[in-house]
């Protein structure tokens, strides 16, 4: 049915999710390596990859990273931003479905395509603001990310394995998964400390997935690290002679009035 | 927005379909035709050519056309849904409307109900279409007041233009014909603008600032893409050719759905019928064209809001 689930009446509703860490996040793309690797594999099997070794690739990928400049001049700020389905407690993909093949799992939020009901009318595709579902052309259906569900509660994998590839891998540790709807969960307390931020909240979609924004920089020079002790950073002139014969001090305090 | 042909076709060939059913309908009951049965035939029958055509097309474009009935179910939520819903029940009228009018020769009494259901049925199949679209809170310029009625009113228009051109070949035409397709003219040519000017007025729901939450920092722009060819999104919601020639397809859609029917509607009004017959039939030929070209414009035209995260500024 692709009607969203009931709203829970004790308010305790599970949310898993990711919370992505824009201030580490390198852009290796190594979470959208991982996540086609075991998803070709896995619940949506296979992604297609058209023209893989032509002149126009394409393929299904469930995770994409873009990268934006944030600011101008020595201000700006380069940002890498891993983009993939955000499990929205509003999710439009859902009610537009006239199948029923799309749907959102009442016990963890998950947004998940059944593929035997789904007509491949493409209309979800049209209906989600984030870009996140992509075609099977070969398949004739809709594919999305599943928050690895044969992952997470996948009990032949040890259990520091059942999360999502994308977080498994990722070398910056920038990948959180969590139940975003349990506040004292490590997630949820991520976001609060952090500020952590939808994507597009105006358009009230209400996206599980949250973003952790990039620290504030260092703005002087030597702020932190070595150079912070340097002496021309420092101001600490005394430091420059230190060592010197009792004459060059001299000299350094005659020159330096 | 990506046109698909397929798309495209369906809206506009059973949008006219269930025009010209709906007024050919409601003509029959008020008197305003008399009760042919051939003009019933053919009039009620080119209709539904044209509904069943554009609605067989639209599945064209399905990966699965052959579980298309699973369609029927999810009425509850979605507008896609409830069209299939109606636009298969109104077969149903439309069948016994056929039989009273052809068979029976008659619309009243209980084949009027028939013939107001088939009428209203039609409407209401139209109105559920504009509503997938209007309802895309992602696309602005679908997510617009005037959508719903710019689907109905052209769907209208066209099933009345070819309805003027039928009842001038079996000699039916009456004043208040013409007078009704000029004002369905009218009401187009100001609902289109309205559209336009809305949609050239009107900011998107987002901005690359709130899209990628690194507004606080400053003005946002993409770097880099994820890939260097188009993934499926750019392809279906990145569709960019027609909007630099926006401006030219517009007036080209209004001379063709606007300016020569007009011209063609009063200049046929008074006249023989060797002249009006080829006329009214362009005219209404004229108008399709012009539905087609609107359509492909709806469609590319219309800025989908995931763009913003491909480099687009606004959306």
């Amino acid at each position: 049915m692709t009607l969203l689930p009931p709203r829970k009446e004790d308010g305790h509703e599970v949310k898993l999710g990711l919370v992505i860490d824009l201030d580490t996040c390198v852009g290796c793309h190594a979470c959208a390596v991982n996540c086609k690797e075991w998803n070709t594999g896995g619940h949506s099997a296979p992604l297609p990859d058209n023209d893989p070794y032509g002149s126009d690739p394409n393929g299904v990928w469930f995770n994409r990273i873009h990268t934006f400049e944030a600011g101008l001049g020595s201000d700006s700020r380069t940002v890498h931003f891993p983009r993939s389905c955000l499990h929205c407690e509003e999710a439009a993909c859902v009610t537009v479905c006239p199948t029923g093949a799309s749907f959102k799992r009442e016990e963890d939020g998950i947004v998940l395509v059944n593929e035997d009901a789904c007509i491949g009318c493409k209309l979800c595709s049209w209906a989600c603001p984030y870009g996140a579902r992509e075609y099977d052309e070969d398949a004739g259906v809709m594919k999305k990310c599943t928050l690895c569900i044969d992952r997470i509660y996948n009990d032949n994998l040890p259990e520091d394995d059942r999360v999502p590839a994308c977080v498994s891998t990722c070398p910056a540790s920038a990948r959180h998964f969590g139940d975003l709807g349990d506040p004292n969960s490590d997630v949820s307390r991520l976001v609060a400390e952090r500020g952590g931020n939808e994507l597009m909240p105006e358009m009230g979609y209400k996206p599980v997935n949250h973003y952790l924004p990039p620290r504030a920089p260092k703005k002087a020079q030597g702020d932190h690290g070595v150079g912070a002790s340097l002496p021309w950073v420092t101001g600490d002139t005394a430091a420059d002679t230190a060592g010197s014969g009792k004459f060059l001090r001299w000299v350094d305090r005659v020159l330096s009035r | 927005m990506h046109p698909a042909y397929s798309v495209i076709f369906f809206t506009t060939a059973s949008g006219a379909g269930y025009g010209l059913i709906a007024v050919l309908t409601l003509f029959g009951v008020l008197g305003g035709v008399p009760l042919d049965p051939w003009l019933g035939a053919v009039g009620l029958g080119l209709g539904a050519l044209l509904v069943t055509g554009g609605l067989l097309s639209s599945t064209a474009h399905l990966g699965h056309p052959e579980r298309a009935w699973r369609a029927y179910s999810q009425w509850k939520s979605s507008w896609l849904s409830r069209e299939g819903v109606l636009a298969t029940a109104t077969y149903v009228p439309l069948v016994l409307t056929a039989w009273g009018w052809i068979v029976e020769g008659s619309l009243s009494g209980t084949w009027c109900m028939f013939a107001v259901a088939l009428a209203l049925l039609c409407l209401l199949t139209v109105y559920a279409t504009g509503m997938i679209y209007a309802t895309l809170r992602t696309i602005s310029a679908w997510h617009n007041k005037r959508t719903v009625p710019v689907y109905l009113a052209f769907a209208l228009l066209t099933g009345a233009m070819w309805l003027h051109a039928l009842t001038h070949m079996f000699g039916y035409q009456t004043p208040m014909q013409g007078a009704i397709v000029a004002v369905g003219l009218l009401l187009v040519l100001f609902l289109k603008r309205s559209y336009w000017r809305i949609i050239d007025n009107t900011p998107g729901p987002a901005t690359p600032e709130s899209a990628t939450g690194l507004g606080d920092i400053g003005k946002v722009r993409l770097l880099d893409n994820p890939t260097i060819t188009k993934t499926f999104v750019q392809r279906e919601m990145g569709y960019a050719i027609a909007r630099k020639h926006a401006q030219k397809l517009r007036r080209l859609a209004f001379l063709t759905y606007c300016v020569i029917p007009f011209a063609l509607t009063i200049l046929t009004s008074d006249a023989e019928q060797w002249i009006a017959i080829p006329g009214t039939l362009i005219a209404a030929i004229s108008v399709s064209v012009g539905a087609v070209v609107e359509r492909w414009l709806f469609f590319a035209e219309a800025k989908h809001v995931s763009m913003l995260y491909y480099g687009a500024e606004s959306a």
